[in-house]
C-alpha cells in the first residue's frame, strides 16, 4: 500500500481507498486497523448505521489480511487447520472458519474463500503467517500473504444488489449466500464479488487490485448515488456486526498467540463457535484437546447474546449473578437502532449461560457531566443473531 | 494392517534401544528392535578404519552406563569384559610436564604442587557432592512442574531434596550459586593451574556447543560425573564388544533383533501408532513404537509432520542440535610418544580454560578452531589386536568444529585435520611420520552415518533449557507423546546421550507403567 521504507514516516499504511476516504471523512476521524489508517466514520454515524440497514452502505475491507494458499494439497491442508472441513467446500463457496492451536484454543476466525479446485484465500483480523507455515509442513502448497495485493470494499444493506445491477452485476442475480463469481463492473474492470459481509444484512464484497480500487470506489458511488449508497466507517459498522451478532479477534475473544494471562485463552465452544468443530472429518489441530475439553466437561466459559434494559450501552460492563458474583463481562455492546433494544456481546462463566435465568445484572458506569452513575441493570440471555432480516438470503435478492 | 505380533518396536539397536528392549522383554513384552546398521550398538561400534587397524567409530570411552541395566540384563555374561575399570587421564603439556589424575575423577594426582593438589581435592570433593543432588534425577520420568510423577519418581526427587538439605546451609547455598554459572569462573576462582583449569574445562564443554565461559556450563560437568562419579572405563574388544555383549543379553532376554532394518515410515491410523514399514516396504504391527531415533527425526520424517499438531511441530524444529565435536583415526606405524606420556591413559590437549574458549569462538562464527582441543585414546595400548603387530591406532574426539562451516566441508575438511594433526606434532613430536592412514569425520560426516542431526552429541544440545521436562520439548519430555502408542526413548530424551541406556531404561519403566 505505500513504501515500507518510510514505516518510521508514516506508520499507519493507507489503503488504496485513502484518497477518497480522506476526501469524505470530514471529521477526520481515523484508526488503526491491521496498521493501515482507516475511518471511523464519516461525519454522521446513526446515518451511517441507517445506511447499513434501510439502503446502502460502502466499507473499506482493504487492510483485512489476506493469504493465498494454493498447491494441489491446499484443501488438505486446510482440513488440518482449520475446524470445519475445508475440502467439502465447494469451488467458487465461502466458509466461515477458524484455527485453533495444540490446546484447542482459537488463533483466530475468519473467511475462507475456494477460488479454484488448488486455490484458497484466507481473511482474517490478524496475522499469521508462521503459523500457517509451520501447519503447512509435509504438504504440498504455497502460502503468500496477499493483504496488499487484494483491495476490497464491503457493499451492504437492502440496497446493496440494486447498486450492483446498476453498476453492471445484474448478472449476480443467482448468487446466494457465500458463493464468488467473477464479474465486470464498466469502468471498474473485472472483480470478484462474493455475496458475504460483517452487518447480517443483504450485502457483497467486491475484491480488485489496488490500482483499479478508485475506479471501483468512484463507479459505485456515482451507480449507487439513486440508491443512497453512502460510506460508513467502523463506528457503524460495529453497531450492525453487534445486531448480527458477529465476534471480532482480539475484541471479543483474545488471540491465543497473543494471549498474556494463562486463563484468558478460549476453545470454540466458549465463544460461541463449537458448531464449527467437525470432529468426523480426522485429524485437525487443537482436536484432542477439544475433543477432551468436552469429555472432561472443562470448558469454562461462553459466549452469549444479551438484552439489557435501558438504553445505556453496557461496553466493558461486568457481569453479576445475583448482583453479587462476578460471573462475566460484556465484551461488545451497543444501543441498537434497528431492534432498538440495548445489545451486548459477552463472555461468562459456564454454567451461568445456560442457568442464570433472570439473575443477570450488569454494572454499568454511565458517565454524566464528569461523573460516573453507577447502574445496575438487568440482563437477559438470548439468541443471536439479534436481528436477521429475511432479504439476507433471499436469492435473487430484491430489488429495494 | 494385521493385528499386532509385538507389544513394542523400538526404532534403534544403540545402548538406549537395547536398554528399552532388555526392559520391556523381562517385564514380558514381545519385542522388536530394529537398527538401519549391520550390527547393533548405534554410537558403540568398533570396526577397521584402514586395513588391519580398527578402532572405536564413534563414542570411544565409558562414563555413563546405566547401573539398574547392567544389574538386570547383566552383559558381561555375554562377554562383557573392562579392559580398563577406571582409566586415568593425563592433561598434556608441550613441554612435558604433564599432569595425571587417577582413580575416579582424580581422587589422587601428580605432577601438582602441593597447595594446588589440596584445592584440588575441595573442588573435587565439592562437584561430586553436588552431582549426587542431581543424580537421583536421571533415573526417573522429569516430573513436571507443579506436580510429581507416579510414586517411584517421587522418592527419587525426595532423595535429590535429602540429598540437597543434608549438604548443609553453606554448601547448599553454594550449590544454588554454582547452579547457572559457567566452569570458567569456578576453575579460575578456585584452581590456579593452567593444565588441570583447562582440563576441566574440556571435560565440561565436551559434546557440546558452549566453551567454558558460557552460562551453565557447569550444569554439564556434574551432568558428566553424575554418570559414574567420573569413572572411565573401556570395554575389552572396544565399544563394539560392548554391544555385541548388551545385545546377546537382550536377545536371552527373549526380544527379537533385526539389523540391517532401516524403518522408514511410522504408521498410523490417524490417532495412534500402530507399526512400522521398513525401507524394503515390509510393514509390521506392535501395540507400540519406541524410537530411539531422533526426536525431530521420529516425528517429521517417520510419523510425518501432518500426523501431529502444529505448536510441537514448532517445538520440535527449534530444538537445537549443534555438533561440535569431530572424530580423527590415526593408523601408526609405531608408537607415539606424548614427550613420556602413558598411552593407556585418556590423553587431553586444552592447556587453559582459555584455549578451550578460544577454540569454541570459532565455531559461533562457522569456523573450525585452528587450535582445537581433544581428547585422545591409544586401543592398541590396551590390546594389541587393534592393530598389525608394532602399529598403533588413535582414536580422537576434537573440538570445536560446526556442523555447516562457511565455505562448506569439501574445501574444509584438509584444513581441519591439518589442524588436528599440528596440535598433535605439538605434543607428540614426530607423530605426522608414523601416520599410514587417516579417517576423519566431521560433525556432517557424523550425522550422515549415524542420524545424529546436526552431528548432536546428545541428540539435541544438553543445555539447561534443554533438560528435564524441556528436553526433547515441552509435551513430549515424559517418553509418551501426543500420538498415543509412540514413544520416545533415545539420548534426545532425558537425561541425554553417551553410552549409557538411562533413557532407554526410564522409557520402558513409563510404558510398563502405562500398560
Ligand atoms: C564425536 C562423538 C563422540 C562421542 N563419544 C562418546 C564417548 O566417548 N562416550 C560416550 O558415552 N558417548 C559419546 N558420544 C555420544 C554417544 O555416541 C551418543 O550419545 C549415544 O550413542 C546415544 O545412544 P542412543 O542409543 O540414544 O543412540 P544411537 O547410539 O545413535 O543409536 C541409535 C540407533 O538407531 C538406529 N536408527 C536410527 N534411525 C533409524 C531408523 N529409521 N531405522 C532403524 N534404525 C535407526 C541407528 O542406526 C543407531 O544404531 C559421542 C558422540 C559424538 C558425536
Amino acid at each position: 500500500m505505500n513504501d515500507l521504507r518510510h514505516h518510521f514516516r508514516t506508520p499507519l499504511m493507507r489503503s488504496p481507498f485513502h484518497p477518497r476516504v480522506a476526501a469524505a471523512n470530514v471529521l477526520n476521524a481515523w484508526a488503526p486497523w491491521a496498521g493501515v489508517t482507516t475511518a471511523l466514520n464519516f461525519g454522521d454515524v446513526a446515518m451511517e448505521h441507517s445506511a447499513i440497514r434501510n439502503s446502502a452502505s460502502l466499507y473499506d475491507i482493504s487492510p483485512m489480511i489476506k493469504y493465498a494458499i494454493e498447491g494441489p494439497e491446499a484443501a488438505a491442508y486446510l482440513d488440518r487447520l482449520t475446524l470445519r472441513r475445508a475440502s467439502g467446500l465447494p469451488v467458487g463457496a465461502v466458509q466461515y472458519t477458524a484455527w485453533c492451536n495444540d490446546a484447542g484454543h482459537v488463533l483466530d476466525d475468519g473467511t475462507l474463500f475456494r477460488l479454484g479446485e488448488d486455490r484458497f484465500r484466507l481473511c482474517c483480523q490478524e496475522r499469521h503467517l508462521p503459523w500457517l507455515q509451520d501447519s503447512a509442513i509435509g504438504f504440498d502448497l504455497s502460502i503468500r500473504d496477499e493483504t496488499e495485493a487484494i483491495a476490497g470494499l464491503s457493499l451492504q444493506g437492502p440496497t446493496s444488489f440494486a447498486v450492483l445491477s446498476a453498476a453492471g452485476g445484474a448478472d449476480l442475480a443467482g448468487l446466494k449466500p457465500f458463493r464468488l463469481a467473477e464479474v465486470h463492473l464498466g469502468p471498474a474492470g473485472p472483480v470478484m464479488v462474493s455475496r458475504t459481509g460483517f452487518t447480517g444484512d443483504l450485502g457483497y464484497e467486491i475484491w480488485t487490485t489496488p490500482d483499479r480500487a478508485l475506479d471501483l470506489w468512484d463507479h459505485l458511488m456515482a451507480e449507487g448515488a439513486p440508491h443512497r449508497l453512502r460510506p460508513v466507517g467502523t463506528e457503524a459498522l460495529n453497531i450492525a456486526r453487534i445486531e448480527a451478532g458477529f465476534i471480532i479477534a482480539n475484541m471479543d475473544f483474545v488471540c491465543a498467540e497473543q494471549v498474556l494471562r494463562p486463563d484468558r485463552a478460549r476453545q470454540p465452544d466458549e465463544i460461541g463457535l463449537g458448531w464449527m468443530v467437525d470432529l468426523d472429518k480426522g485429524r485437525f489441530n487443537g482436536r484432542n484437546a477439544i475433543r477432551a475439553a468436552r469429555a472432561g466437561d472443562t470448558l469454562r466459559w461462553a459466549l452469549v447474546g444479551l438484552d439489557i434494559d435501558g438504553n445505556v450501552p453496557a461496553e466493558g460492563a461486568e457481569l453479576y449473578l445475583d448482583g453479587k458474583k462476578a460471573v462475566g463481562q460484556v465484551t461488545a455492546a451497543a444501543w441498537s437502532p434497528t431492534t432498538k433494544r440495548n445489545l451486548a456481546l459477552a463472555q461468562i462463566r459456564r454454567p451461568w449461560h445456560r442457568d442464570a435465568g433472570d439473575r443477570l445484572r450488569a454494572e454499568i458506569y454511565a458517565l454524566r457531566e464528569l461523573q460516573y452513575h453507577k447502574l445496575m441493570l438487568p440482563a437477559r440471555i438470548v439468541d443471536r443473531p439479534f436481528s436477521s432480516p429475511k432479504r439476507r438470503r433471499a436469492t435473487p435478492p430484491g430489488m429495494f | 494392517m494385521p493385528t499386532p505380533s509385538f507389544d513394542a518396536i523400538i526404532i534403534g539397536g544403540g545402548v538406549n534401544g537395547l536398554a528399552c528392549a532388555g526392559r520391556l522383554a523381562q517385564a514380558g513384552q514381545k519385542v522388536l528392535v530394529l537398527d538401519a546398521a549391520d550390527t547393533p550398538g548405534g554410537g558403540a561400534l568398533t570396526g577397521e578404519f584402514a586395513p588391519g587397524y580398527r578402532v572405536d567409530g564413534l563414542a570411544h570411552l565409558v562414563t555413563h552406563l546405566d547401573t539398574r541395566m547392567l544389574a538386570a540384563l547383566k552383559p558381561e555374561r555375554h562377554g562383557l569384559d573392562w579392559a580398563v575399570d577406571a582409566m586415568a587421564t593425563t592433561a598434556l603439556s608441550s613441554d612435558g610436564g604433564h599432569l595425571t589424575l587417577n582413580g575416579a575423577y582424580g581422587e589422587a594426582v601428580q605432577g601438582l604442587e602441593e597447595a594446588e593438589a589440596q584445592r584440588w581435592t575441595a573442588l573435587r570433593g565439592r562437584l561430586l557432592r553436588h552431582t549426587e543432588i542431581l543424580r537421583p534425577l536421571r533415573e526417573i520420568t522429569p516430573p513436571l512442574p507443579g506436580k510429581g510423577g507416579g510414586k517411584g519418581n517421587l522418592l527419587a526427587l525426595g532423595r535429590a531434596g535429602l540429598n540437597l538439605r543434608r549438604l548443609g546451609r553453606e554448601e547448599m547455598q553454594e550449590f544454588l550459586r554454582m547452579i547457572l554459572i559457567n566452569v570458567h569462573d569456578v576453575v579460575q576462582e578456585d584452581l590456579t593451574d593452567d593444565r588441570l583449569r583447562g582440563l576441566i574445562a574440556f571435560d565440561a564443554t565436551l559434546g557440546a556447543f558452549l566453551g567454558p565461559r558460557s552460562p551453565n556450563s557447569l550444569f554439564l560437568l556434574w551432568h558428566r560425573l553424575s554418570g559414574d562419579a567420573g569413572r572411565i572405563r573401556w570395554p575389552r574388544g572396544g565399544m563394539g564388544a560392548l554391544a555385541t555383549a548388551l545385545a546377546e543379553a537382550v536377545r536371552a532376554t527373549g526380544a527379537e533383533l533385526r539389523c540391517a532394518a532401516r524403518v522408514d515410515r511410522v504408521l498410523s491410523d490417524g490417532d495412534r501408532a500402530t507399526g512400522v514399514r521398513l525401507e524394503s516396504g515390509e510393514e509390521i504391527a506392535a501395540r507400540c513404537v519406541i524410537s530411539t531415533a531422533n526426536p525431530r527425526t521420529t516425528f517429521m520424517d517417520l510419523l510425518g509432520a501432518r500426523q501431529i499438531e502444529t505448536g510441537l511441530v514448532r517445538r520440535l524444529t527449534n530444538i537445537r542440535m549443534r555438533g561440535t565435536a569431530a572424530k580423527l583415526h590415526l593408523a601408526l606405524k609405531g608408537a607415539p610418544d606424548f614427550r613420556g606420556a602413558d598411552l593407556r591413559h585418556r590423553l587431553v590437549i586444552a592447556p587453559s580454560s582459555d584455549a578451550v574458549e578460544n577454540a569454541f569462538n570459532h565455531v559461533k562464527y562457522g569456523e573450525f578452531s585452528p587450535a582445537p582441543v581433544m581428547e585422545i585414546t591409544c586401543p592398541t595400548a590396551h590390546d594389541p589386536g587393534f592393530a598389525p603387530d608394532g602399529h598403533h591406532v588413535l582414536s580422537i574426539v576434537a573440538q570445536y568444529a560446526p556442523y555447516s562451516p562457511r565455505g562448506g566441508w569439501e574445501a574444509g575438511r584438509d584444513a581441519l585435520q591439518a589442524a588436528i594433526l599440528k596440535q598433535l606434532e605439538a605434543h607428540a613430536p614426530g607423530i605426522g611420520e608414523l601416520i599410514t592412514a587417516v579417517e576423519l569425520l566431521t560433525p556432517a560426516d557424523i550425522a550422515a552415518r549415524h542420524g545424529l542431526v546436526g552431528g548432536s552429541w546428545h541428540q539435541g544440545d544438553l543445555a539447561v533449557e534443554q533438560m528435564l521436562f524441556m528436553r526433547p520439548a515441552v509435551g513430549i519430555a515424559r517418553y509418551a507423546t501426543p500420538v498415543p502408542g509412540l514413544w520416545l526413548a533415545g539420548a534426545g530424551s532425558h537425561p541425554g546421550g553417551g553410552i549409557s541406556g538411562t533413557a532407554g531404561w526410564n522409557a520402558a519403566n513409563e510404558i510398563l507403567g502405562a500398560a
